[in-house]
């Protein structure tokens, strides 16, 4: 990601305190999901934190790295087996001793990849509107 | 302890007033938020029990007075309902604005798109 | 339990802070302000998976309202009939808030819920689930058709949101 002499996004301190801080961020996001048994937390905040590291990405560095990151084919990928594992999960009814780590990991990778296509469809749809003013 | 119920429904009526009152449409996904955040403290009030502790087992001591956990259960859908609301009316206020020039709702008065 | 008492008055001002500013963004700004309350209360309710659930879907609206509102001015306009139109909300409101305190009698007493179904669950969740917060063992076990049915409602709204926003098809 050797952006910074870029002039996209915003300036040079807050490019690389976001390369500093973007394994953290994400770390945590995947900590508060697997952790959601015995502490509070759960899939979908560990979801929505990942997603807010994206959007942290995409606000530092413009939307020419985010968008490359989301018509990657990897994210496709997951977001489609892990579809497939929750609704296979439920639907068998699985009571064992793992469904408590296999359904926040599915949940979160859904509400992350989501909620980051959301805010990427509603940013590019302002900026139209912008770019016509 | 009554009091408590009541303010929760004064918060309720203020996001009620402006849905019913204001007229611009970030104003009214306003109100609908603040209708939302009273809806789900009333439920978490309604499953508060007194000196209780958070439903969260410890494995070196016993605790015998717990808060009700199936409000919360509830209200963790709720939110995630209300996020998906917000974010599907913004987007729909956005393109009102790309198509009128304006947020205020009694001048988006023209039927065919 | 003097401190939710602080909490909710201090969310009423925010919210009708909200409601009056003429500003958008600082009317945004102080339904941030509203969203963080709640965050509190919950917390004082001993709530902190709904906690942390709040604050994290509180800052991502909150971004995503700021990048709708920004740079977009309000017109503050007056209708014709303002003095009726106030009238009927607030006799609305005041009804409304009569039969609530009717109704609100009926309840029991706050802090002392029945806790019918609860029970079952706070009694046999760690030896049946295996996990310690009871919690994630309902929303993961007891109740794993909820979460199917709120992963199912975020991308019924992923859908209308990419058919709202989409460029193909316009001139």
């Amino acid at each position: 990601m050797d952006t910074v002499k870029d002039s996209k996004g915003m300036t040079l301190i807050v490019k690389t305190v976001t390369r500093i801080t973007i394994g953290f961020i994400l770390l945590y996001g995947i900590y508060i999901s697997l952790n959601g048994d015995s502490a509070p937390g759960g899939g979908f905040a560990g979801g929505v934190i990942i997603a807010l590291s994206l959007v942290h990405v995409m606000l530092a560095f413009g939307k020419e790295v985010a968008l490359k990151r989301l018509h990657s084919y990897a994210m496709r990928f997951s977001i489609s087996i892990a579809s497939l594992v929750f609704l296979y999960v439920v639907m068998i009814r699985w009571h064992g001793s793992y469904s408590h780590i296999v359904i926040p990991l599915a949940e979160m990778v859904i509400v992350g990849a989501g909620l980051f296509a959301i805010f990427v469809a509603l940013v590019l749809l302002s900026k139209s509107d912008k770019d016509s003013e | 302890m009554i009091t408590v119920y009541i303010l929760c429904l004064v918060l309720f009526s203020v996001g009620l007033y402006c849905i019913l009152r204001k007229r611009n449409l970030i104003k009214i996904i306003i109100g609908i938020g603040i209708m939302e955040y009273a809806v789900n403290l009333f439920f978490i009030l309604s499953g508060y029990r007194t000196e209780g502790r958070s439903p969260i087992f410890a494995s070196d001591q016993a605790i015998k007075n717990m808060v009700d956990p199936l409000p919360q259960a509830i209200v963790s859908t709720l939110i995630v309902i209300g996020l998906s609301l917000t974010l599907l009316i913004i987007s729909i206020a956005i393109r009102i604005y790309e198509k009128y020039g304006t947020f205020d709702i009694t001048r988006i008065n023209k039927l065919k798109g | 339990m003097i401190e939710i008492h602080l909490i909710l008055l201090f969310m009423i001002a925010a919210a009708i802070i909200a409601v009056e500013v003429k500003d958008l963004l600082s009317s945004v700004i102080a339904v941030g302000a509203v969203g963080i309350g709640l965050c509190m209360a919950f917390l004082v309710l001993k709530a902190p998976d709904l906690a942390i659930m709040q604050l994290v879907v509180e800052i991502l609206s909150l971004i995503i309202l700021i990048r709708a509102t920004i740079r977009k001015d309000l017109p503050f306009s007056k209708s014709g009939r303002w003095v009726f139109n106030t009238l009927a909300t607030v006799s609305f409101i005041a009804v409304f808030l009569t039969i609530a305190y009717v109704a609100l009698k009926n309840l029991p007493a706050f802090g002392s819920g029945p806790m019918r179904v609860s029970k079952a669950y706070l009694d046999s969740a760690v030896a049946a689930t295996g996990s310690k917060n009871v919690v994630a063992s309902i929303i993961v076990n007891y109740r794993a058709y909820d979460t199917l049915g709120e992963v199912a409602i975020l991308f019924t709204a992923l859908i209308g949101i990419l058919a709202v926003a989409r460029r193909i098809g316009k001139k």
